[in-house]
């Protein structure tokens, strides 16, 4: 494989590197172990702190300074731009995060060269770089090669590779005197859930509140209040990440009996998020497949619904229990 | 005095999403099976920028709304028979592959060629709106393509947040990790937003602004012109359904307490 390889990261202002960047750099490891021409770390923002000898990078590279700091198009793109003119690189991978998402097709298109984007896989076959993504919003899977266009640049989704070991620290080569405009200032980074943090991509349980919590139960009464009460105290004892079904979320665009702290950022499935934790746990949800597609990561999946025929249990969920989430999921923040 | 814009919203059309999708091939590349006869929807994401676009024309008074779709021109028609009666626009219509296997930098240049041909399109005033990813290819790619084709630097993904203060000074929030905002202030057009699902609930059907519509969306619909979206460079080397699916063990007579201790037990396995 006749590659050169730029792995694009992101440091934040304390100069550290989350982990799906980490894993980003195993990633570019890997394929630099499998015979690629070069392999070039470049980084904007600031000047890492944490070592990432192990990567067995050729070069480092940073684009650093105030204006590079913040996260927005029109600088980072002009930093993603001369990093990659610097290294010569034909193949780019970078983490998806929020911020290299934001730019990464359009440095595509200033570069005249090719993007593919949440990919799940790269791997060497015959010599050539292939690539695993999705299409259809995780409801079909392709392997892709790209014949001829370079650049190809990629953004690699977290949980596809091992993260690098931290090791010792390396001598980074600074690029200087670029040239920005732009016209915004980031002014402050704000939670959305009332200041319940209960969006966690790194927990390793994802749990699930669908519109059933809030629709008249047995007793033919509605107890949005107390399954606000539950879901809250389940999520908070067990530092699960919290997550709806677009029917919940938009219950509340409509006026209707909502959880406060849910907003469209908790929405799972086909128009919202596909996280990556390793248990799911569905409760009053029917799993159809637009929201069900949200759980393609999820390894292991159990449900709990009134409905013995809802889509969990046409082979969706290893276990569905047809029980009354309201009385289940108090008898498990006891026990918690 | 409020700010007039001209808000150019690009968005396609997508399967609906309670359709099975089967990939097969086709001379052109992957395709759907049966996808002309799929329904078909106005995709989601780019729903939401079209909503939220209408909204703001009803701040912004002298502001217009396009709608510059790339699709196949029968199935575009269809679809405008229902996203015609939620809000009021103009439709800019390109005969072009929508699938999601196509390659985004050709729809990028089809939606480049047809804004610059809006002929009353101020480009000092322009709010070029987006999904920031579609339900088809999902990417997240053509509109930063398109912004970049026209000199947009100001862009914005994952918007859920546009407020408009005096002189073109605009707040964005943007959809980060975590279930955050990043909150951005910017000034001057143009600007682009790649929305995801803002705060408005879908618009009712009305059928006044479907008429008033319409007279514009047949002609737009025989004006369209033709683009060539292809799958690039693209070698697909396999494209499949995902064959996880599981044996799903269904518990009916468990207790609720019964129930809870083997949620724990597995919890804390």
């Amino acid at each position: 494989m006749s590659e050169k390889i730029l792995c694009l990261i992101t440091a934040n202002t304390e100069g550290s590197l989350d982990k799906a960047t980490l894993e980003c750099l195993g990633l570019a490891s890997k394929l630099k172990s499998d015979g690629s021409a070069e392999l070039v770390v470049g980084c904007i923002g600031k000047e890492p702190a944490e070592g990432i000898s192990n990567c067995g990078a050729d070069k480092y590279l940073v684009v650093s300074g105030e204006a590079f700091e913040a996260s927005r198009y029109s600088t980072d793109i002009v930093a993603a731009q001369a990093l990659l003119e610097s290294a010569g690189s034909t193949v780019v991978i970078a983490p998806s995060s929020s911020r290299i998402q934001r730019f990464i097709s359009g440095l595509a298109a200033r570069a005249n060269g090719a993007v593919d984007t949440h990919v799940t896989g790269i791997d060497t076959e015959d010599g050539r770089l292939t690539a695993t993504r999705w299409f259809y919003r995780q409801r079909i899977e392709s392997k892709i090669s790209r014949k001829e266009v370079r650049p190809w640049i990629m953004s690699v989704e977290s949980g596809c590779a091992a993260a690098i070991e931290l090791g010792d620290s390396v001598s980074w080569e600074a690029i200087s005197d670029l040239e920005i405009a732009t016209n915004t200032t980031v002014k402050t980074i704000e939670a959305t859930s009332g200041g319940d943090q209960t969006i966690r991509p790194d927990s390793d349980l994802l749990f699930v509140a669908g519109a059933g919590w809030t629709k008249k139960q047995a007793d033919n009464s509605v107890k949005a209040d107390k399954a606000a009460a539950l879901i809250l105290d389940f999520i908070n004892r067990r530092k699960a990440s919290l997550g709806s079904s677009k029917s919940m979320v938009d219950l509340g665009s409509e006026g209707q009996a909502v959880l406060p702290f849910l907003t469209h950022l908790h929405q799972i499935g086909q128009t919202g998020a596909t996280p990556r934790h390793l248990k799911g746990l569905a409760t009053c949800c029917h799993g159809e497949e637009p929201h069900a597609v949200g759980w393609r990561f999820i390894k292991e999946r159990r449900a709990i619904n009134m409905d013995a025929n809802c889509g969990w249990a046409h082979g969706k969920a290893d276990v569905l229990y047809v029980a009354d989430a309201f009385e289940v999921m108090e008898k498990v923040n006891e026990k918690l | 005095m409020p700010n007039v814009y001209h808000i150019v919203v690009c968005g396609s059309i997508v399967p609906d999403p309670l359709q099975t999708l089967e990939p097969v091939e086709s001379p052109a590349g992957p395709s759907l099976k049966n996808e002309m006869m799929l329904p078909a929807v106005l995709d989601p994401w780019a729903s939401h920028a079209l909503y939220e676009a209408a909204e703001l024309v009803k701040k912004c008074p002298g502001s217009k709304v396009w709608l510059v779709s790339v699709a196949p021109k029968a199935k575009l028609q269809q679809v405008m028979m229902n996203i015609a009666q939620k809000v009021p626009f103009e439709l800019v219509a390109v005969e072009g592959a929508s699938s999601g296997f196509m390659e985004a930098a050709g729809t990028a240049n089809a939606l480049a060629t047809a804004i610059d041909g809006i002929a009353d399109l101020d480009k000092s005033r322009l709010l070029l709106f987006g999904g920031w990813e579609s339900a088809s290819r999902g990417a997240g790619a053509v509109m930063q393509m398109l912004g970049e084709k026209l000199h947009v630097t100001e862009q914005f993904q994952g918007v859920d947040v546009l407020e408009v203060g005096d002189d073109d000074q605009f707040l964005i929030k943007e959809r980060i990790e975590g279930g955050s905002y990043q909150v951005n202030e910017t000034s001057g057009c143009p600007v682009l937003l790649g929305w995801a699902t803002g705060n408005l609930p879908e618009p009712k059907n009305n059928p006044q602004v479907g008429m008033l519509n319409m007279r514009t969306v047949m002609p737009a619909l025989q004006r369209a012109t033709k683009a060539d979206i292809t799958t690039g460079d693209v070698d697909y080397k396999s494209v499949s359904l995902p064959k996880q699916k599981r044996e799903t063990r269904v518990e009916k007579n468990m207790s609720a307490d019964a129930i809870a201790d083997e949620i724990v037990t597995w919890l804390n396995e």
